[in-house]
């Protein structure tokens, strides 16, 4: 494992529970994780592990009841303005060409108006989507307005992107090829990621390393270093170790299910 | 005959017309009259209504506050309200303007008061997420989002105003379609009366086009009902 000094965000014995018909609802239980320099970090559990209240905690929104966060080395606990977000609804603005969506969120980082518009068109040629810079983000694809939502992520400047399950709404196949077109993308910039996800395939392909959580209140079960070699092949889930992996990480969460029913 | 109905209680289409155009320009200088009267009372009571949204919308405690006393105001009638207005104020603009006022604001405000409050959660979601401050989502976020809410209360108030404006005049002025129809019907001129009718009908409509045209120059967003190019899969 690599120094405390390069981790990008950190997060340590972060807990939160919240309160639900005067009872206290556990969701985050002493939860310690940090993503490294340009390093792809998953999070993957079963659903209703509290992914959701985790991102809100790193993005500021919500306070943990204890436990702290530090982004870029500096404690950033309940303050907002410090990761980039692609939710899982691609969230554009209907309002907005796609490259005012991405020169608006530019902006709301610091960038200043004239370079966020120039950034926004360089950037939407470079991914092939040029021609519907101008037009209305309704007229996209659903996998097309994911694309345009993740580069909103990648350029905005900011130390951590925190992905939220971004390709679960979309089908089989889309997700498949935006998976690779990500696998790409974020090849050539190695930025540090945090990315949540149900699917385990998605996790392997994708990630540096993954942590596995439990049921509510999520702890983290396992840490898995995924083995294979950068730049990553689209096509390594034929490899053997990826089937041993996927069952280890398929254990884990029956285990976790288990584990908590009892 | 079956309908043996005399001139002087509904006159036919025709005389109407004539007498239009015979009075044409007395008819145009009392209409330009009133749209002026309409436009000032319109475009101060748009106003107050926005910031009344936004001074609602912003901080919760003065809605629960003042809003009854809003409601009060719309519901004692312009009939009562007016003549009032009128001893408190004198013959001169403040009195009508006042009236106008108090029936354009209300739509606009309570409408758009809901669009601002109906912006989409996962939007708002992502803006806190990437850090946005309170006026970044009042701007990027809440103001578009209550566009569409705002253009139905315009809408309202656009058809509402002309007829507060003709009230206003009928209650004391000494110009204007509301003032003209007051002079015509009191000397039994069923035929002006409806001369006025045909000019008001004019005057609210036009103001309900320049308005639906506004709304749709303004957004211009929405993916057209015939369906348009692609669209979102499912």
């Amino acid at each position: 494992m690599s120094g405390t000094s390069s981790a990008k965000l950190e997060l340590t014995g972060v807990s939160k529970s919240f309160m639900r018909d005067r009872k206290r609802h556990p969701v985050l239980d002493r939860l310690s994780l940090r993503v490294g320099e340009g390093e792809f970090v998953t999070l993957i559990g079963p659903s209703g592990s509290g992914k959701s209240t985790l991102f809100r905690l790193i993005g500021g929104v919500e306070l943990p009841d204890e436990g702290s966060i530090r982004i870029d080395g500096k404690e950033t606990t309940g303050e907002r303005g410090h990761i980039s977000y692609m939710p899982q609804q691609a969230s554009l603005f209907p309002w907005l060409s796609v490259a005012a969506n991405i020169g608006s969120a530019l902006t709301t980082a610091g960038i200043r108006a004239d370079e966020a518009k120039r950034l926004a068109s360089e950037w939407l040629g470079k991914i092939g989507l040029g021609d519907v810079a101008r037009e209305y983000p309704h007229v996209l694809s659903g996998g097309m307005q994911q694309r345009v939502s993740f580069l909103r992520a990648l350029l905005m400047p900011r130390a951590v992107m925190c992905l939220d399950e971004p390709f679960a709404a979309l089908d089989a196949l889309t997700r498949a090829e935006m998976q690779a077109w990500l696998l790409r993308l974020w090849e050539e910039e190695r930025r540090s990621v945090l990315f949540v996800t149900h699917s385990i395939e998605e996790a392997l392909t994708l990630s540096d390393r993954i942590y596995v959580l439990s049921r509510a209140p999520a702890r983290i079960l396992k840490e898995i270093r995924v083995p294979f070699s950068r730049p990553r092949r689209e096509d390594v889930w034929k490899e053997p170790e990826f089937v041993g992996l996927k069952q280890e990480v398929l254990e884990l969460l029956g285990e976790g299910a288990g584990a908590s029913r009892g | 005959m079956a309908f043996d109905v005399k001139p002087y209680v509904l006159p036919s289409p025709w005389t109407i017309a004539s007498y239009m155009g015979e009075n044409a320009s007395r008819l145009w200088d009392q209409m330009w009259f009133t749209l002026r009267l309409a436009l000032k009372g319109m475009g101060l009571g748009v106003a107050i209504g926005i910031l009344a949204a936004l001074l609602f919308h912003l901080i919760p405690g003065v809605r629960a506050a003042l809003s009854p006393i809003i409601i009060i105001t719309q519901n004692i009638p312009t009939i009562a309200l007016g003549p009032l207005l009128i001893v408190w104020f004198g013959f001169g603009l403040m009195p009508k303007l006042i009236l106008l006022v108090l029936v354009c604001f209300f739509p606009v405000a309570w409408s758009m008061l809901a669009g601002l409050g109906q912006a989409a959660p996962h939007l708002r979601e992502y803006l806190s997420m990437i850090g946005a401050s309170r006026w970044e989502i009042l701007r990027r976020l809440e103001l578009p989002a209550s566009l569409p809410s705002f253009f139905t209360g315009l809408k309202l108030t656009a058809t509402y105003g002309v007829t507060a404006a003709i009230v206003a005049e009928w209650l004391g002025s000494s110009e204007g379609i509301g003032h003209y129809i007051v002079l015509k019907s009191k000397g039994y001129d069923t035929v002006g009366v409806f001369s006025a009718i045909v000019c008001i009908v004019a005057l609210a409509l036009a103001f309900y086009g320049a308005a639906a045209l506004l709304e749709r120059l303004v957004i211009r967003w929405r993916p057209s009902a015939s369906g348009g190019k692609g669209g979102r899969s499912e």
